[in-house]
């Protein structure tokens, strides 16, 4: 069966349908004993209603801290220092702890990597569900449990009626997952941050739960960021990608511009370092050195030490992301030359 | 199958997990003695000089042959034997393990890991001559010489899998087996330790057995390609061929479902079912349960592995040709 063409998200010029998620000019940081590290500096986005954003980087890049932060988790000594993070218009990073416990789950859900440490072992999986479905909802024990079947039935576990009276670990890991999105989705939130759902999952069932975020965000026009570090899992599950570096966004844009048209030279060193499945080459071109530690970042652009065209100018300012071709990039290759 | 100049040939091997319930509970629960059978009749040999590559899902038991390859466990049953290693001394393994965080000791400095194999084995006879040749070993990967006084902490992870590989490197070895040596590390710097990798097998001759779940690095570092589902190998076959052409319905059903990021196929159907249990396997074909092929035949009778053109398959579709079948989506 061919499903419809993708539904593309509508331009904010013409539709004034308001943003599950933006989030401008967030800084988070983390005090030290040796100074305070930036993880997260002036980063900006936004999620429309359907859209799955991907976020992608490699590790320490802050991809997660920026999923946490607009979950209101960040652990001590986490800090947001500047920016504001809105959530389907209200805004969320000032909220107190007890109001922030009432938006999540209710206004926006997470799915994080491991399934089996997500849901309580002690705990039937349908006691879980019923739980959280009565926390956000007014309904009822029996319309609870009824939910909670319809859930299970939606996220495609077979036998749900059964399924609802076992535990955790009796489920296989993908079914596990499939249980944490149906905990997500329990009270209809507006946005899921899915923080490496399919990371330890085997590529066949990785390719079921892409597919299983995929219907649910065009059907419930949920939007979903989608935080993970495989490139592939954002070609075929994500609408537009935000390209992480050192706590920055580096480039944005559609999935398919960043993929074919990469216009920052970090996103093209990381596209051409991906093996491709059609034909091999020789070497595989590689981005040498490793991405800076936070206490050691250089001046300027964070990339510029591994960067084959940096400049002096890379090296003394920090670039802003500015259109580039098809995209949005930080670099000075697009915003006045790298002199 | 063992070709002449093989490196190794694993001949029908078995390796059998006892994953029994404790004594006592057996004596009063009345249960029964379970056994797995993590790797079934694998038979497969290496021609020197080349890299062979097992791929399969978690649990497919891929990782259990480089384990026994490299005499980590014993086997079952069936035999594993080295060829002729070069200057008439039997052939020498080393293995590279997955996460250079937990294979390298943290309190000892890089150069005495490097070290170890080379004084174990009195490899040399001064330790100015071990110190020199951990220098060179250190420049081989890519790393300073004195880089060899500092601690595994002190490195990111793609160094600290470059230091993994000199001290495979360190005891000359002809032969090493490498159980997904990139899959804790970032892309870019995958790319470098693929690079490397690919540049020390020419330079120094080795042969590889890479062990891997990701689809992409083996087909860049493979000349043959053996796909395992539930402790069998079902299809084994050059590289280019089973990515152009894969036989068994498992080696299409995993080419079908890896993200591809040049070619998204972002509306498919979905590939129902997941891999069963190997504490109790379907009868007859162990794949039959999800494949859009499977007849009566396939669930009563287990398939050998056969050869059709240059590959090797152990399937009853193929073997009578009934690759034609309605997909699933269809059925």
């Amino acid at each position: 069966m061919m499903l419809q063409p993708v539904i593309a998200p509508e331009s904010p010029g013409t539709a004034p349908a308001t943003p599950v998620l933006e989030v401008s000019n967030l800084t988070v940081e983390f005090p030290t004993r040796h100074g305070t590290l930036t993880a997260i500096d002036d980063v900006s986005m936004r999620i429309e209603p359907g859209e799955i954003l991907g976020v992608v980087g490699e590790s320490g890049a802050g991809k997660s801290i920026t999923g946490l932060a607009v979950l209101g988790l960040l652990e001590a000594p986490g800090r947001i220092a500047g920016g504001e993070i809105h959530v389907a218009g209200r805004r969320v990073d000032t909220l107190s702890e007890e109001e922030l416990t009432k938006v999540r789950g209710s206004e926006m859900g997470a799915i994080f990597q491991d399934p089996l440490t997500a849901l309580n072992p002690l705990f039937s999986v349908g006691a879980q569900l019923v739980e959280t479905i009565r926390l956000h909802t007014e309904l009822n024990k029996e319309e609870a449990r009824a939910r909670a079947l319809h859930l299970l039935r939606e996220v495609g576990i077979p036998a749900p009626e059964e399924r609802l009276k076992q535990f955790p670990h009796q489920f296989s890991g993908g079914m596990r997952q499939r249980v944490v999105i149906a905990l997500a989705l329990a009270a209809e939130p507006g946005l899921i941050i899915a923080d490496e759902p399919t990371t330890a999952l085997d590529v066949s069932i990785q390719a079921q739960i892409t597919t299983l975020l995929r219907r649910l965000c065009k059907e419930h026009r949920t939007g979903i960021m989608l935080v993970t570090h495989d490139m592939g899992v954002i070609a075929e599950t994500a609408d537009r990608v935000a390209v992480m570096y050192s706590g920055r966004v580096v480039e944005t844009g559609r999935v398919e511009d960043v993929i074919h048209a990469p216009q920052h030279p970090y996103t093209k060193g990381l596209m051409a370092a991906i093996p491709s499945l059609h034909d091999r080459v020789e070497t595989l071109t590689q981005i040498d050195g490793s991405m800076p530690r936070l206490n050691t970042r250089p001046s300027g652009c964070a990339f510029n030490p591994r960067c084959p065209v940096a400049g002096p100018r890379c090296r003394r300012d920090r670039p802003e992301l500015v259109a580039a071709g098809p995209n949005r990039a930080a670099c000075f290759l697009h915003d006045g030359g790298t002199q | 199958m063992t070709a002449p100049d093989a490196i190794l040939s694993v001949d029908h091997v078995s390796k059998e997990f006892d994953v029994s319930a404790p004594w006592l509970n057996r004596v009063i629960e009345r249960k029964p003695r379970l056994f797995v059978k993590a790797v079934n009749d694998v038979s497969f040999s290496i021609p020197r000089g080349s890299c062979f590559s097992i791929v399969g899902e978690s649990g497919c038991g891929k990782s259990t042959v480089a384990r026994l390859v490299t005499g980590l466990y014993s086997t079952s049953g069936g035999e594993i034997r080295f060829g002729p290693g070069t200057a008439g001394r039997p052939v020498r393994v080393q293995m590279i393990f997955q996460d250079p965080q937990s294979s390298l000791n943290p309190r000892w400095r890089a150069g005495d890991i490097i070290a170890e194999p080379i004084r174990e084995m009195k490899l040399r006879k001064t330790e100015d001559e071990t110190r020199d040749r951990v220098e060179d070993l250190l420049r081989i990967v890519g790393l300073a010489a004195d880089d060899s006084a500092k601690f595994p902490h002190e490195f990111s992870g793609g160094q600290r899998q470059r230091i993994s590989i000199a001290r495979a490197l360190a005891s000359e070895p002809e032969l090493l087996v490498c159980d997904e040596p990139t899959s804790a590390l970032d892309v870019s710097v995958q790319a470098q330790i693929l690079n490397l990798m690919r540049r020390l097998q020419k330079e120094l001759g080795l042969t590889y057995l890479f062990i891997s779940h990701d689809l992409s690095v083996v087909r860049h570092m493979s000349d043959t390609i053996a796909v395992m589902y539930l402790g069998r190998i079902v299809e084994m076959a050059p590289a280019e061929d089973l990515f152009t052409a894969p036989q068994h319905p498992y080696s299409q059903l995993l080419l079908g479902t890896i993200p591809d990021i040049h070619a998204p196929n972002r509306d498919r159907d979905l590939q129902a079912g997941e891999p069963p249990s190997p504490l109790n396997p379907p009868p007859g074909c162990t794949f039959h349960p999800r494949c859009p092929l499977a007849d009566t035949r396939c669930s009563r009778e287990a398939p050998a592995l056969r050869e059709h053109g240059r590959a090797t398959v152990s399937c009853h579709a193929v073997e009578e040709g009934r690759t034609a079948a309605p997909e699933r989506s269809h059925a």
